[in-house]
């Protein structure tokens, strides 16, 4: 049973270096940021960070997941409030999870939250899914 | 700097872009995505994003890209994109402004497959001071 305030399980996506490549050649965003550490340092980031568009496109996996697939997801914001850091060589958390905020009909608004390294990364991040589609 | 006065202007794509099953495969494969039939909710970036670019640095705009960031963005999915699309692009200088010397501008961006639209969202995009 769906009611508002029903906690959905968290999923723990990866993020590298290469998939950062790999976002980047699907999505046509070649901002050095995302790929090149001393570029990303010489304007004054710690290190690499992912796009945000990639930690919105991997949440938009987790809520395609609970919705029962892509074609059921409405809506979809949040605003980037701390960037993934990416190191070199190792692999970072995203950790995604999301509670239900309204439910009407088959109509289900998700507040959604997304961590990585125990930093709260997307700020004000909602989806609308309808289900069963 | 933004010209001010292009607040508010909206921008007719010049291409019709055919959306390939491949482009929706290599998206897909980022997140994992197993179901290629249609576009993930967030596909359509691929294509509003590179337009507001092509806009937004326009000689008479004038917007510096290479300090952007991007602050927001929201979805607006009538139908999802699927393989064999042809989208007409419009694009709208919703708002600008500055805050601590940071340029804050809000782009729209509407995608029409003939007469129907498809997808409707909005960037957030700052160039930092």
């Amino acid at each position: 049973m769906i009611e508002v305030g029903t906690a959905i399980p968290s999923h723990e996506y990866e993020i590298n270096r290469a998939l950062l490549k790999q976002y980047a050649d699907a999505s046509g965003d070649q901002n050095p940021i995302h790929q090149d550490e001393a570029f990303a340092k010489s304007v004054g980031l710690p290190d690499v960070i992912a796009h945000g568009m990639l930690t919105m496109a991997l949440a938009g996996k987790y809520i395609s997941d609970w919705a029962g697939g892509s074609q059921n997801v409405k809506e979809f914001s949040a605003r980037f409030t701390k960037p993934v850091i990416v190191p070199a060589g190792k692999s970072v958390d995203l950790t995604v999870s999301a509670t239900v905020l309204e439910v009407i009909g088959k109509s289900v608004r998700l507040e959604i939250s997304a961590t990585s390294q125990g930093v709260k990364v997307l700020g004000m991040a909602k989806a609308l899914v309808e289900q069963g589609n | 700097m933004l010209n001010p006065d292009s607040v508010g202007r909206t921008f007719a794509g010049v291409d019709v872009i055919t959306v390939t099953q491949e482009e929706i495969n290599s998206f897909a494969a980022v997140i994992g995505e197993k179901n290629t039939s249609v576009a993930p909710p967030t596909f359509s970036i691929r294509i509003s994003l590179r337009e507001f670019e092509n806009i937004l640095t326009k000689p008479e705009i004038g917007l510096n890209w290479t300090r952007l960031v991007h602050g927001d963005q929201k979805f607006e999915i009538f139908r999802p994109i699927v393989a064999g699309d042809s989208l007409t692009t419009s694009a709208t200088i919703e708002n600008y402004k500055i805050a601590a010397g940071n340029e804050i501008v809000t782009v729209r961006s509407d995608l029409f497959n003939g007469s129907e639209k498809v997808v409707s969202s909005w960037s957030t995009l700052v160039v930092r001071a």
